[in-house]
């Protein structure tokens, strides 16, 4: 019977469920032209949800409804970061929906209920709670990608996603009826134990190969990575920010959920499978983004090498290498937002602004989105001062500790390959002249301005602070 | 004041650089005046460091450190010694004429080229401080970012082509640097130099760090054969960015190696100092030739930039077979202190030649050396500075170019003659191609009708090269205070070179 410490230790996840419902509520009975209210309303929700989690943060990592909900420090910081791109998410797109007849209630309540999702993921206690959280977090995704409907590009994308997320799921629940038939429970933490003390586990690695598989799916991992491309480029540009910044925190949550927390004492024989992924990725995404002419595609290919590189981090397998995986997660997060931001900024009624060509000359137009974007690619591309250099740092740091130098050089010749598709996108916009005849107007919402300037300085500003973040990330790791 | 000096020396000009771009385009003489003012600033402090470094003291100075990173133990940590101190100067020097240089020469975006330029500026400025390897490689890499929209920007019409190669080739080199400072850090727990030169490696190791790090410098230098992006780069940047990357940029590299390659791998150092001494040859005499046949003015130079250089890195690692062969350290010291010379001696020179070609390049919007010709009877002014700037390339006796080259000839004629005899071709190709180069342009007849309509040069551009022309006979006539600046610092980098870690 749960009692109500079980229930104060999930409180943020149920208010939010709660304001969700209250705001699918709101938003049936309100008129369209008040639609402001909802907009505001759901930013203000997701604040004080952000609030709530930092506020009853236990010192000590706590377990409720007999362990199926953690709520410790892992937990704490992914929720914050993804809570936070989601504000992030809601404050800007207001006229890029409005201008594609998307401005609808559902957009904010399908989002909330994703980030619960991710929220229930991350703090995951039992194998159950890991596929609840994965599929109201993947169910709200299919939906949201779907949600211009009349768009045949986006409807194909939703497909796609659904069908090839339906295959992993199934993919993840047979892995985990293997592990189930191999140790006779679902709890992590007697599964820890379990594993520690199964003779051969046989049954218990194929369990594990198949939960590795929908943690791949779910990172965007190679050779699992089909479903990312498409859907980056057929999403709206709004639903795409969101995809490409909190999923990948819940990713790693489920990563180090499913791996560490479960699976622990396996770490010899995943460590191999992960490094197998991530080289994977690193050569797919770098290799094939220096062909693409769209660029949502390219940052999606661009999201299939970082997944390689936080993979670098996830194959050290102790607490170093955890907290350099989820720094790089939490930077990855602020790129993808900022980056999918300028996109969204620079796109107007009838006009995407997706393809690398549609910024050439940006800093004759608008100098101020062009050194935006530029912070964004550097950081990216991993060059410092900026935050996405310190994340690799970091990684290649991890990777090297592990005895596996190899990888990390790996690691830093797929970067000098990256390198190039970065620089063409500040090429494009610094050293080309705009095409004549075509326009390039602001998107005039000063909120949107704000944020965005505010998350693409942020990465200037956390490559000269990172300590600090840092510092946290290996806090909640204890050695 | 002092006790940041060394920040307010790095900070000054990238926070300078905000005002600056504020002026915005609308404003591009409050942008000029700002960084002009910024700039000189930058310059006056740095003569602060002249009053404030004891020059008998080879121990690192004006120390700065700030934990940066709690978790990992790594400093915000800053300090000078002799030779620093010499880049620095060098550094606000150019600083300053850059600015000047560009003045209406730049009118598309006046306030972002400024910009660029003074951040630029900070962050070399850092490179040489830096006593922390992390920081060291942050400023190191950054560094390219304000270089690469130079290029990109205000160069030549295959600007694209060679500032891609540029930044790709350096970020190349650097990477696996960046490899070896992990495994250093891993191993030492520290990433501050001191504590990294003290730290004992296996042969092993130290083969492998010496090549990473030689990567990463020896593409920065550049040495034969990375030196390839070099040519393009000079080619098509505007001329300010020609003058920092050959005056200042280039010098960079020969400094990693002081700092990397001599004090935390000595041993892979003086087993690979052939290769090294090898490469430098090569650079000399066939760079050399290469020179000899070009017919883009910033070619030519860029070449014999590549060319000059050879003589640092033949400086520095002649040292090891002196030291540690022949037990000579006196001779070392000479070809190590030969070695600093050049670096800034070359620094004033190539800038000057760069700066030349682009009072030229304005007036012409040629860089080929068969477009021009009788350039002294129209321009005599220039005239004068071309020549004076073209015999210290060739190293004349009573210019800067002079000295460096002597003193590392001199200590490698120690080491073995025939290096020597190599080294001395210099002077016979060095003179070729830069007084050849000279008389096409400047003698004979004008032929081509536009230059006869060319002008000579006006104040703006006098003041840049009397400037260049004072520092390169001042250095010629008169090297000792610069020796002496660096003459300590030089002593205690020769005893090191002694000390064996296995």
């Amino acid at each position: 019977m749960p009692n109500i410490n079980d229930i104060l230790i999930m409180l943020p996840e149920l208010y939010l469920v709660a304001a969700a419902c209250l705001l699918l509520l709101l938003d049936a009975f309100m008129k369209p032209e008040q639609r402001g209210l909802l907009h505001w309303l759901s930013i203000a929700v997701v604040l004080v949800a952000i609030y709530l989690v930092i506020s009853g943060q236990p010192e000590q990592p706590v377990r409720a409804f007999g362990g199926m909900f953690v709520r410790d420090g892992v937990a704490e910081i992914l929720k914050v970061f993804a809570l936070l791109s989601v504000a992030m998410i809601f404050v800007s797109p207001r006229y890029y929906l409005a201008d594609r007849k998307l401005y609808v209630g559902e957009f904010y309540t399908l989002m909330i209920f994703a980030v619960i999702g991710v929220m229930l993921l991350v703090s995951a206690g039992n194998l159950i709670t890991v596929y609840l959280g994965l599929e109201l977090l993947t169910l709200s995704s299919y939906a949201l990608v779907a949600l211009n409907r009349d768009s045949a590009l986006s409807s194909e994308a939703a497909v796609k996603y659904f069908v090839l997320g339906a295959l992993a799921s199934g993919m993840l629940l047979y892995g985990m009826s293997m592990v189930y038939g191999a140790t006779a429970t679902l709890d992590l933490a007697t599964l820890h134990n379990a594993a520690a003390h199964t003779g051969v586990p046989t049954l218990l690695l194929f369990g594990m190969i198949f939960m590795i598989i929908g943690i791949g799916f779910k990172l965007g991992a190679a050779p699992f990575h089909m479903w990312i491309p498409d859907v980056y480029q057929g999403a709206p540009t709004a639903v795409t920010i969101f995809i490409g910044s909190a999923p990948k925190l819940a990713a790693f949550g489920m990563a180090y959920r499913l791996l560490e927390s479960g699976l622990g004492d396996l770490s010899q024989h995943w460590q191999q499978m992960l490094a197998a992924l991530a080289v994977l990725s690193l050569a797919i995404g770098n290799l094939v983004a220096i062909v693409q002419t769209n660029l949502k595609r390219l940052l999606a290919y661009s999201t299939i090498s970082h997944m390689g590189y936080l993979l670098l981090g996830l194959v050290n397998a102790g607490p170093e290498g955890y907290a350099s995986a989820l720094f790089y997660a939490i930077s990855y997060a602020l790129m993808g937002t900022a980056a999918f931001g300028v996109i969204m900024a620079l796109a107007r009624a009838g006009f995407e602004c997706e393809n690398i060509d549609d910024l050439k000359g940006l800093n004759q137009r608008s100098p101020w989105m062009a050194f935006l974007m530029m912070l964004v690619m550097f950081s990216l591309a991993g060059v410092p001062p900026l935050f996405g250099f310190f994340a690799k740092f970091l990684v290649l740091q991890a990777a090297i500790h592990a005895g596996m130098l190899w990888l990390a050089i790996v690691g830093a010749v797929f970067a000098i390959i990256g390198l190039y598709y970065y620089l063409r996108v500040v090429k494009v916009m610094y050293f080309d002249a705009p095409v004549e005849g075509t326009e390039m107007k602001m998107q005039q919402d000063p909120a949107m301005r704000l944020v965005l300037s505010l998350n693409a300085l942020s990465l200037l500003v956390l490559g000269l602070a990172w300590g600090p973040l840092l510092g946290w990330c290996k806090s909640v790791f204890p050695g | 004041m002092f006790n940041h000096l060394l920040s307010l020396l790095i900070w000054l000009p990238i926070v300078g650089a905000i005002p600056v771009l504020l002026a915005g385009s609308g404003r591009p003489n409050t942008a000029r005046w700002i960084s002009l003012l910024v700039a000189v600033l930058t310059f006056v402090l740095s003569l602060f460091l002249l009053t404030q470094h004891n020059p008998a003291d080879s121990s690192k100075q004006l120390g700065e450190s700030y934990l940066w990173i709690a978790s990992l133990g790594v400093h915000y940590g800053l300090a000078v010694d002799g030779i620093s101190v010499a880049l620095i100067l060098l550094t606000t020097f150019v600083g300053i004429l850059v600015i000047v240089g560009a003045w209406e020469v730049i009118q598309n975006k006046p306030h972002q080229y400024m910009a660029a330029m003074l951040v630029l500026e900070g962050l070399m400025i850092g490179v040489f401080c830096a006593t922390d390897a992390l920081l060291f490689y942050v400023f190191f890499e950054a560094m390219l970012i304000p270089m690469f929209i130079l290029i990109g920007i205000w160069g030549g019409p295959r600007r694209v082509y060679a500032t891609l190669k540029f930044f790709i080739y350096t970020f190349l080199g650097s990477i696996f640097m960046l490899v070896g400072l992990i495994y250093l850090y891993l191993k030492a727990g520290s990433f501050d130099l001191a504590t990294l030169a003290a730290l004992p490696l296996s042969m092993q190791e130290q083969t492998w760090l010496f090549f990473a790090f030689l990567a990463a410098f020896a593409v920065k230098v550049p040495m034969v054969p990375v030196h390839t992006w070099l040519p393009d780069a000079h080619v098509e940047a505007p001329t300010g960015g020609s003058v920092v990357l050959a005056a200042v940029m280039l010098k960079i590299g020969g400094y990693g190696f002081l700092r990397f390659s001599l004090p935390i791998v000595p041993d892979a150092s003086e087993a690979y100092a052939w290769v090294v001494i090898g490469l430098s040859l090569i650079a000399v005499v066939y760079i050399g030739y290469v020179a000899l046949v070009q017919e883009d003015m910033k070619k030519l130079v860029a070449y014999s930039s590549v060319a000059h250089m050879g003589f640092v890195t033949l400086g520095i690692f002649i040292a090891f077979m002196l030291v540690r062969g022949a037990g000579n350290a006196d001779a070392a010291k000479l070809g190590m202190q030969g070695a600093m010379v050049q670096m800034i001696s070359h620094g004033f020179v190539s800038g000057a030649m760069f700066s030349c070609i682009g009072v030229l390049y304005d007036r012409l919007h040629s860089r080929q050396i068969k477009d021009y010709g009788g350039v002294i009877n129209v321009m005599p002014w220039f005239g004068f500075f071309y020549v004076l700037f073209a015999m210290a390339n060739s190293g004349l006796p009573g210019t800067s170019g002079f000295v460096g080259e002597f003193q590392v000839i001199l200590a490698s004629f120690q080491a073995n003659p025939w290096i020597a005899l190599f080294a001395a071709f210099t002077l016979i190709i060095g003179a070729a191609y830069t007084l050849w180069m000279v008389k096409r342009v400047l003698w004979g007849e004008v032929t081509n009708p536009h230059v006869a309509e060319m002008k000579d040069i006006n104040g703006r551009e006098a003041f840049v090269l009397i400037a260049f022309a004072a520092a390169v006979v001042a250095l010629g006539v008169w090297p000792q205070p610069l020796i002496h600046l660096m003459d300590s610092s030089v002593s205690a980098l020769v005893q090191q070179l002694g000390n064996h870690k296995i």
